[in-house]
């Protein structure tokens, strides 16, 4: 009995270790990933970026994250204050959870769920949570309409984003993430998901940009329509929470999409020059390269208008889903699964 | 000293019970359903410790994640008067404790009668046992008429549904998207020479 329990004390312990291992990367990576938007957004359009702190601007983010931390936490007159207050943390916790069921490599993740893929599409969507209470608890007109905007733009695009990984789930058939990523091995660049599943990898990132609210689909913000939206109302450490959990979110979305259609962390070829390179490295890369896309994305787009939103949503991703849902599904069933599996 | 799980299982279903009855008493309907989300939440975790992960996850996402969405997004616009809803209350106390004691004595009978009552514990659960596959596989063999007749019958709704938002109203202004994306440059700008003509 007294060896059951440290063995339940040492799991505990090991897990609160694998958490922190996870937990603060990420938040030096959402620090810096900010500072690589501005850098990037500002290399695209022919100015500097940041370069008064540290070299080259490179202590910018935790300049940002000391000046945000000593602002005062406003309350609005009227405003309900639980929660007013509770809105970033609801925001905030759902980013940090999703990352308990990601494969790093092949034994390597906090928890190796069987239910993986449902696990991550079930708490990404709780995020939204905390847009909406903010945006009613706010009491101001603006934050309002940004919590209604996110409320109807996560509806549309949470159903093209399950349809999309309903194909993942066909191919791969199973819903455990490593395993998915494992059933990618072989040919490399050319067995990945994103070919056979072209469709459903452009949906997937296209709604991920939505659902985490960025450029070109940011209305929930939309700082030339609503002023800031939802957290118009936040200033310091609140404000902050809203922010990291954006950021968290954008490199959650670009790291799945990697483990969903980009082969994880296998190597595009087959060589051994490449595979001797360490998984992490690969997975690390592709992340990284899909987080340099939304950046490309925000410079490059203009912010769509809502209703063509709701247009994309709803009347192309949606058909083009079930339609390609179909096509994989008979394509199961005749002599090219041979190819696909 | 308890297993961890039967702790945790007390944990969750006090939260959810108390999560559940503030559903019913919240003043403020947001807080209603703040609660409600907060007892879907709870629910799901008890489905987990069962070790029935796939339901578990479904709850939070269908539930949690997309009606209940819905449900705040509505309970926000509306603009709800607490007075006028309180008014005649008491003279529909007597008919809605009828209806409640009713209701818990059909769960008594229920309870004491059938075999619900005394649930035996689960069977222990294969290692690397694999739910959603073997849910799958009885709702496409065993179950498979009923599956498509509840698929049916959501199709039926979907479409009621949408026919309930098909009415033309005039003087609205929409796109044609495809005549947007059918435009050519020389169909919109028309270059003209202003310079005076060389005599």
């Amino acid at each position: 009995m007294h060896d059951l329990q440290n063995t339940a004390w040492w799991a505990i312990l090991w897990s609160l270790i694998k958490i922190i291992i996870v937990v603060v990367p990420l938040l030096l990576g959402v620090a810096y990933l900010t500072l690589a938007e501005r850098k990037v957004i500002g290399y695209i359009q022919v100015r500097l970026g940041p370069n008064r702190v540290g070299f080259r601007g490179s202590l910018q983010p935790i300049a940002d994250a000391i000046k945000l931390m000593f602002k005062e936490v406003i309350v609005p007159t009227n405003a309900n204050r639980f929660l007013f207050l509770a809105a970033p943390v609801l925001a905030f916790v759902p980013a940090l959870l999703v990352w308990a069921a990601i494969p790093f490599g092949p034994d390597v993740a906090i928890s190796n769920m069987n239910g993986g893929l449902l696990y991550v599409l079930a708490i990404a969507g709780l995020g939204v949570y905390g847009i909406i209470v903010a945006g009613w608890a706010s009491n101001s007109k603006y934050a309002f309409l940004g919590a209604m905007r996110a409320a109807a733009q996560l509806v549309a695009y949470e159903i093209a984003m399950g349809f999309a990984l309903v194909g993942v789930l066909m191919l791969a058939q199973t819903l455990n993430l490593t395993k998915i990523v494992e059933a990618q091995a072989g040919g490399g660049f050319w067995s990945w998901y994103w070919l056979p599943l072209f469709p459903f990898f452009l949906v997937y990132f296209i709604s991920g940009i939505a659902e985490t609210n960025r450029a070109p689909f940011d209305v929930a913000e939309g700082e030339s329509e609503i002023v800031a939206g939802f957290h118009v109302e936040y200033s310091g450490m609140a404000f902050a929470l809203f922010f990291l959990a954006e950021y968290a979110n954008m490199i959650f979305v670009s790291l799945l999409t990697t483990v969903l259609f980009l082969g994880g962390w296998y190597a595009p070829i087959n060589t051994p020059l490449l595979t001797w390179i360490p998984g992490i490295v690969w997975l690390l890369l592709k992340t990284a390269f899909l987080l340099y896309v939304f950046l490309w994305i925000r410079a490059t787009f203009p912010r769509y208008r809502y209703d063509q939103i709701m247009r994309l949503g709803w009347k192309v991703f949606i058909p083009v889903t079930i339609a390609w849902i179909v096509v994989i599904g008979v394509a199961l069933e005749t002599p090219l699964r041979a190819i696909l599996r | 000293m308890l297993p961890v799980t039967t702790i945790l299982f007390y944990i969750f279903s006090a939260i959810l019970l108390g999560s559940a009855t503030l559903v019913v008493t919240a003043r403020n309907p947001v807080y209603a359903t703040l609660y409600l989300v907060l007892a879907f939440f709870n629910a799901a975790a008890l489905f987990i410790l069962l070790g029935a992960e796939f339901l578990g996850l479904v709850l939070i996402l269908v539930y949690v994640g997309a009606v209940m969405v819905l449900f705040l997004f509505v309970v926000m616009m509306l603009d709800i008067n607490l007075a006028r809803l309180k008014e005649g209350f008491l003279g529909y106390l007597p008919l809605g404790l009828a209806i409640a004691i009713l209701g818990v004595l059909e769960l008594v009978v229920v309870f004491w009668t059938s075999p619900l009552g005394h649930i035996p514990a689960p069977a222990a659960i294969p290692a690397n046992a694999d739910n959603t596959r073997a849910l799958g596989v009885l709702l496409y063999t065993q179950y498979l008429y009923p599956f498509e007749i509840a698929a049916v019958i959501l199709l039926v709704a979907i479409i009621a549904a949408i026919a309930l938002t098909l009415r033309r109203r005039s003087g609205t202004k929409t796109q044609n998207i495809g005549a947007q994306m059918a435009v050519r440059a020389k169909d919109r700008v028309h270059l003209v020479d202003l310079r005076e003509p060389k005599s």
